[in-house]
C-alpha cells in the first residue's frame, strides 16, 4: 500500500503561537485588563441579525443556516424568514426599547434596499447598523473570484449608506463564512471591525492587507438559532444559556477586567410569541446586576481600542 | 480482506462471573476526566478518507471555535479543575507543545498525566503505511518526553482515525494503555500483535462532544446526566470496582454559559469518599498489577459467525 502523500507528515507551520499570521496567540486572562465605561464589569452587547434568503437560492458554496429547505418554490420557509423582518423585529425593538436596550443591527444589503423604513427604525432608536453581505445567498468563500467579492461588498455598503445616517464600521459575513481574502478586502472597504472569528470573549487585532481590523467577540453559541433551533433546546434553556453565560463572566470581570457578552438574535427565531419572553427574562437577570453596560459594537470597540 | 470483527478482546459478560476489582483504599469508582488539549490546522493535507472542515478552507467559523478552547475556555477550565481538586489526564495533540507551550506548562506543574491524541486533531490515521504510523507515535513519545519529561504510556487516535495496525503498534512501541474501545465500564485487556494492552474506559456518552454536538444536550442537563452515570457506577463500585471518565474539551465546556453546571456535578463527583481521583496511567497500571491476568482468565473466546 502506498500510503499517505509525503506531506501528511510534514508540518511546516508548526511553531510557537498560530498556524497562520492573521493574529496573534494570546490568552485571555494574561492580558492587561480593560476597564469599561462608569466601572462596568459586562459590556451588554445584542446583535440582531436582519436578513434576506432569495427564494430561488443556491445555497452555493453551502447552505447558510436558515436556508430554504424543499424544492423550489419553498414558500414555507421563506415566509418564515420573513417573518423576522415583518414581525419578529418588532417584537424584539418593544422589548429592547422598554428596557433602554440599543442593539446593533447586522443588515443584509438587500434587506435596506427592500425595506428602507426598518433600517430607519432602527437607527432612530439609536442602534448601530452593522453590514451583514448583500443577502444570504451571497456568501464569501474561497474560489468566489475576488472581484466578485470585493463587488459584494461594495454592493452592501452602498445599499445600506444610501439608507443609513450613522457610519457603518462593523462587519459580519453571511454565515459567518469567509474567503481568504475577506479580512482584507473588507479592511480594504474602510470597515474596522469583523464579528466572524468565535475565537475570543474579547476583541484583539487581525491583520490584514489594507492594515489592521479589529475581532469582536461574536460568539455562534449565545444565539437563539444555535440554542433553540439547531439543537433543539427549551425556551427556558436559552434563558438559562443566557444567565449562566452572563454570571460567569460578571464574576470572571471581579479579577480579570471587562467583559463582553454577546448575544446573537435573530428576529426569526425569537421573534415568536412564545419564545419573547425567553429573552426577556434572561434580560432583566442581566440588567438587575450592577455593572452593565448596555452598548453597541462601535461603542465597545471605540472603549476597547482606546486602552490598547 | 477487511474485518468482520477486530479481534481485540474475547467475551466476557457484566455480572457475578467477572473477576471483583479493587481500587486502592477501597474506592468503588475509579474516577478520571480527560481533557482533549487539541490544535486544528487552518489548512490541512486533505486525507482521502476525511476531510478537516465542513465548509470550504478557510472554515473560519469552525477553526475559531476550536481555537477558543486554547485562548479562553482552557483557562476556566484549570480554574474549576483546581477548585475540585481534579487532575487531568491530557488528551494531546502533540504539536501543542511547539504552538502552545503555556498551556502545557501550566498541565505539567499540577502533576497532570499527558497522553497522546496524535500530531494535530486535523492529521488523520486513515490510510497510513507502518512506517507512517510509526512516525506518528514515536513523534508522539518523543514530543512529550522532551517537553513534559513524561514516557507515554496511553494513546487516544486522533479524531478516532486508525488503520488495521493501529493499536498493534502502539503496543509495540511501549505504550500501556488505549482510550479508542467503548464496550465495557471496566477496563479489559486488548490483544494485539505486540502483546496485551489495557484498554480503561473513556466514554464517549460523557464526552462533552458527543453531548453537546450529538446529542445536544443542554448545559444543566449535561451536569444531571454526569450525576446520574455516576451514581449509578458508585452502586455498582461496591460490588466490583468502576471507572468513570469524563472526556472534556476546552473549546466546548469552557464557555462561560456551560462551566457552572459542569463544575457543580464534578463537584458531586469528587466529594463523594469512595472515590478514586486518579488519571489514566494509574488506573491502567493499578489494574494490570492486579486484575489483569483474571480478566484474562475468565474471558471467553466468541464463536464464529456464518
Amino acid at each position: 500500500m502506498s500510503g499517505l502523500p509525503e506531506e501528511h507528515l510534514r508540518y511546516p507551520f508548526r511553531r510557537h503561537g498560530m498556524d497562520h499570521d492573521r493574529y496573534d496567540w494570546s490568552i485571555l486572562p494574561r492580558r492587561k485588563p480593560v476597564a469599561w465605561p462608569d466601572g462596568a464589569r459586562v459590556a451588554l452587547w445584542i446583535t440582531v441579525s436582519l436578513q434576506w434568503f432569495p427564494i430561488n437560492m443556491a445555497g452555493k458554496p453551502f447552505k447558510p443556516p436558515g436556508a430554504m429547505q424543499t424544492a423550489y418554490p419553498d414558500l414555507r420557509h421563506y415566509t418564515l424568514r420573513d417573518y423576522g423582518n415583518r414581525v419578529g423585529i418588532w417584537r424584539i425593538m418593544r422589548l429592547l426599547d422598554g428596557l433602554g436596550i440599543r442593539a446593533s443591527a447586522a443588515v443584509n444589503g438587500a434587506v435596506a434596499a427592500r425595506i428602507p423604513s426598518l433600517l430607519q427604525a432602527c437607527e432612530q432608536r439609536g442602534w448601530e447598523i452593522i453590514a451583514h453581505g448583500q443577502d444570504m445567498d451571497h456568501l464569501h468563500y474561497e474560489g468566489l473570484p475576488v472581484e466578485q467579492e470585493r463587488a459584494q461588498i461594495a454592493t452592501t455598503l452602498e445599499c445600506l449608506k444610501r439608507v443609513a445616517r450613522t457610519p457603518i464600521r462593523g462587519w459580519l459575513s453571511p454565515a459567518k463564512s469567509q474567503s481568504n481574502a475577506t479580512l482584507d478586502l473588507i479592511a480594504e472597504a474602510g470597515l474596522d471591525y469583523c464579528c466572524d472569528w468565535v475565537n475570543d470573549d474579547m476583541p484583539y487585532p487581525m491583520r490584514t492587507k489594507a492594515g489592521p481590523i479589529t475581532a469582536m467577540p461574536h460568539p455562534s453559541d449565545v444565539d437563539d438559532y444555535f440554542v433553540l433551533v439547531q439543537n433543539h433546546l427549551s425556551e427556558d434553556d436559552f434563558t438559562h444559556t443566557l444567565t449562566d453565560h452572563f454570571d460567569l463572566l460578571w464574576d470572571e470581570a471581579a479579577t480579570q477586567g471587562g467583559r463582553v457578552m454577546a448575544i446573537s438574535l435573530h428576529p426569526w427565531v425569537i421573534g415568536q410569541p412564545y419564545r419573547i419572553s425567553a429573552l426577556e427574562k434572561a434580560l432583566k437577570h442581566i440588567l438587575s446586576r450592577r455593572g452593565v453596560w448596555a452598548a453597541t459594537g462601535a461603542e465597545i470597540l471605540d472603549a476597547w481600542k482606546a486602552q490598547q | 480482506m477487511a474485518w468482520r470483527d477486530p479481534g481485540y478482546y474475547d467475551y466476557l459478560p457484566y455480572n457475578e462471573t467477572r473477576p471483583k476489582i479493587t481500587w486502592p483504599n477501597g474506592a468503588r469508582v475509579a474516577f478520571w476526566v480527560a481533557p482533549n488539549i487539541e490544535f486544528y490546522e487552518l489548512d490541512p493535507p486533505k486525507n482521502p478518507a476525511r476531510a478537516a472542515w465542513s465548509r470550504p478552507q478557510p472554515d473560519v467559523l469552525a477553526y475559531s471555535y476550536r481555537d477558543y478552547g486554547n485562548r479562553a475556555g482552557f483557562w476556566r477550565m484549570l480554574e474549576v479543575f483546581d477548585r475540585c481538586g481534579m487532575r487531568g489526564s491530557v488528551s494531546l495533540n502533540v504539536a501543542m507543545c511547539e504552538h502552545h507551550p503555556e498551556i502545557i506548562e501550566e498541565c505539567a506543574k499540577r502533576g497532570w498525566e499527558f497522553y497522546s491524541h496524535g500530531t494535530y486533531n486535523t492529521r488523520y490515521m486513515f490510510g497510513m503505511t507502518e512506517a507512517q504510523e510509526r512516525e506518528v507515535i514515536q513523534d508522539s513519545i518523543d514530543t512529550i518526553r522532551k517537553h513534559t519529561g513524561q514516557k507515554l504510556d496511553g494513546w487516544l487516535a486522533p479524531a478516532l482515525t486508525y488503520t488495521e495496525r493501529t493499536l498493534d503498534l502502539v503496543a509495540d512501541m511501549g505504550l500501556t494503555y488505549v482510550c479508542d474501545l467503548f464496550h465495557d465500564d471496566q477496563p479489559s485487556p486488548v490483544k494485539t500483535r505486540s502483546g496485551t494492552l489495557v484498554s480503561i474506559p473513556y466514554s464517549l456518552e460523557m464526552n462533552d462532544t458527543i453531548a453537546y454536538n450529538v446529542n445536544q444536550v443542554g448545559p444543566r442537563a449535561y451536569g444531571e446526566i454526569i450525576r446520574r452515570q455516576f451514581d449509578r457506577l458508585y452502586e455498582e463500585g461496591a460490588e466490583s470496582g468502576t471507572v468513570m471518565c469524563i472526556p472534556l474539551h476546552p473549546y466546548l465546556i469552557g464557555w462561560p454559559y456551560r462551566l457552572k453546571a459542569f463544575e457543580e456535578a464534578l463537584r458531586y463527583i469528587t466529594s463523594h469518599d469512595k472515590v478514586w481521583l486518579a488519571t489514566g496511567r494509574e488506573i491502567a497500571a493499578h489494574f494490570t498489577k492486579h486484575h489483569l491476568e483474571a480478566f484474562k482468565e475468565a474471558s471467553v473466546p466468541v464463536g464464529d459467525a456464518p
